[in-house]
């Protein structure tokens, strides 16, 4: 009889066993999922310093490139050209992605300030490629030729809505006693944004702007036809311009031995520029003042 | 603004500091916070303005292409840019089933890291572990291009694609020689480009989960993984979705580490280990040195269509995410 069968407490020890081994078993998944993320993980990073570490040297780090078929030669052109370039999107972005936080967190409370809310955070969204496209059409068409200036333009787009978004969440977790005070001792409320509210925020709108900016450093697709390449020295804002990234793609595509090696080079200097600001954030934010955010 | 500036400067030099004192404190309270409202208000509507542009110069640029095509351009499988026949379906094909596979293979794998990192593993284990996952985004896409090139590819080309076309080869996803570039190893680095994202939106949507939902369901006597799956999973369902949505729109738009692997044919094949193209790879490869007005405006249309597809998923992914979590500070909890 299954009804006596099921009600027996050999039966409910039996289930038991069975809820107790899924629950194992489902723990164990989550285990090896974890295992098989982290996996590549590793193995980018430990690539990277294994082919990489051989291929820095002096040269590389201080000369052009050299012709194809001859050995030697470095990316130095192209670490200044990715610093002229990320220059020119932070001189660009910063401003305008600050000044919109101190916007939606003011004086944003309102449906205006939630349709810029949700456009910025569309616009964090847009496929990098499109931005390139849209700063091609902006700058390059304007000015006959690409250049550092389209590039450091399309960077500069992809920083605001990231540095936006964290400048607003900063500065709400500011507290409104703050702001009370100081109105209460006469300050104007310009002053007491800036002077008050910005300033108690400070370590938090870094920890923003340095994110952007390591997000936008090892941006490729915007940077393809905007400042292009170029095999040369180049200081100049309205020229073609070398950039790291750009050399790691053409040098990763290209036949040549002596190319990839020098792409695994190039992309270790990248990575220790970006995983240094990411980490350099996290220790931003654990001494800041909103240690808790 | 509204007041020249010249004329108050004027004013302010000719007088004496004993009377320009209270002219400025008075206006202090009125005319500078004007200003420095218009100012803020400017960089916020520069954001409105930065849509606007894209939508307005991506439009403006692909007329030609539209005039030409019309709808048979996102119809059309034939890419021939010397004879200017443009049939845009082999990329939107490509990027298509790379984004789908990359889900199919990343969607478990964050949602059991989230789970993990959330509900079972030990307090002091979790700050470190989101470090390291969301270390995966920082990734720059070249970087990971570049690894799969020369790791991955010729991993897959020598182990896995002979093992796949073995075991699964009749059902016709997995025939063809086994060259390791195409359509698998773009999906597979997607999938990894996108676990993060997944990821860090799922954790933070089972931490608005009451805490109160987990302890009536462990009260009734269920183990941790029925408390999981019917206290946690299925009361953040919407959010999660929203998360797996917004790393659908990430790898839509992904353009550098696919178009290094995917091997850039435009063709319409079966089989995974054959090559593809996606929209936005054509874009790295032809943009800059694409002649003709034509040409250059059949690829801008690709952008806009891009770019559009990508607008609609992401609104739709912000929307999901917010309801669950809308009021509560999902970063605070960490």
């Amino acid at each position: 009889m299954p009804e006596i069968a099921a009600n027996s407490p050999h039966a409910v020890a039996q289930i038991d066993w069975r809820r107790r081994i899924l629950d194992r078993v489902m723990t164990g998944v989550a285990v090896l999922t974890v295992l098989v993320v982290l996996a590549p993980l590793v193995a980018i990073f430990s690539y990277l310093v294994y082919k990489g570490v051989g291929s820095i040297n002096w040269a590389f780090l201080t000369q052009i490139p050299k012709p194809v078929g001859e050995a030697g030669g470095g990316m130095a052109n192209a670490i200044v050209g990715s610093v002229l370039i990320l220059g020119i999107a932070s001189v660009i972005g910063i401003p305008f992605g600050v000044g919109a936080g101190i916007y939606l967190a003011e004086f944003g409370r309102n449906r205006q300030g939630s349709i810029i809310r949700f456009t910025a955070d569309v616009l964090n969204g847009v496929p990098s490629i499109v931005i390139g496209i849209v700063a091609y059409a902006i700058v390059v068409l304007r000015q006959k030729h690409f250049s550092a200036l389209a590039g450091g333009v399309a960077l500069a787009i992809m920083m605001v809505p990231t540095i936006c978004r964290t400048t607003e969440e900063m500065l709400l977790l500011v507290p409104q006693a703050l702001r009370e005070a100081a109105y209460g001792l006469g300050v104007p409320y310009w002053r007491t944004t800036l002077s008050i509210t910005l300033r108690t925020a400070t370590s938090g709108v870094i920890t923003g702007i340095m994110l952007a900016f390591a997000r936008v450093a090892g941006e490729t697709a915007p940077l393809l036809f905007t400042s292009l390449g170029n095999e040369y020295w180049n200081l100049r804002v309205d020229q073609p311009t070398a950039a790291i990234p750009l050399e790691i793609f053409k040098y990763a595509i290209s036949p040549y031995d002596e190319w990839h090696r020098q792409a695994w080079a190039a992309a270790l200097v990248l990575i220790v520029l970006i995983v240094s600001s990411v980490a350099a954030v996290r220790y931003v934010v654990r001494r800041g003042t909103f240690g808790a955010a | 603004m509204p007041r020249p500036q010249p004329v108050e400067g004027a004013k302010v030099t000719t007088m004496t500091a004993a009377q320009a004192t209270p002219l400025l404190r008075a206006s202090s309270g009125e005319l500078p916070d004007r200003i420095f409202k218009y100012v803020m208000t400017t960089c916020g509507l520069a954001v409105l303005g930065v849509l606007g542009l894209i939508v307005y110069e991506l439009v403006l640029r692909s007329g030609p292409s539209w005039h030409t095509s019309g709808f048979k351009f996102f119809a059309g499988s034939d890419w021939d840019p010397v004879n200017e026949h443009f049939g845009a379906l082999p990329f939107i094909y490509g990027t298509l089933v790379s984004s789908l596979l990359a889900l199919i293979i990343a969607v478990p794998l964050a949602v059991g890291v989230a789970v993990f990192t959330t509900e079972m593993c030990p307090q002091s284990l979790r700050g470190p572990l989101s470090f390291f996952v969301e270390l995966l985004a920082a990734i720059p896409s070249v970087i990971y291009g570049l690894w799969a090139i020369f790791i991955l590819v010729p991993l897959l080309s020598q182990y896995v694609q002979p093992f796949l076309a073995s075991t699964l080869g009749w059902t016709g996803l997995f025939e063809g020689p086994p060259y390791g570039f195409g359509m698998l190893a773009a999906g597979i680095v997607l999938a990894i480009m996108i676990v993060p994202i997944i990821s860090s939106i799922t954790r933070e949507v089972l931490m608005v989960v009451p805490q109160h939902q987990r302890e009536g369901v462990l009260a009734l006597g269920a183990t941790r993984w029925e408390m999981i799956r019917v206290g946690v999973l299925r009361n953040a369902r919407a959010g999660i979705v929203g998360g797996i949505i917004l790393g659908l729109g990430r790898a839509l738009g992904e353009t550098m580490a696919v178009t290094m692997v995917i091997g850039n044919r435009p063709e319409i094949a079966k089989s995974l280990f054959a090559s593809g193209y996606t929209m936005a790879s054509v874009l790295a490869n032809e943009f800059s040195e694409a002649t003709g007005d034509v040409y250059l405006s059949a690829l801008i249309e690709i952008g806009l269509a891009l770019f559009l597809v990508t607008i609609v998923v992401n609104a739709m992914a912000r929307l999901l995410v917010w309801s669950v979590t809308r009021g509560q500070p999902a970063r605070g909890l960490a």
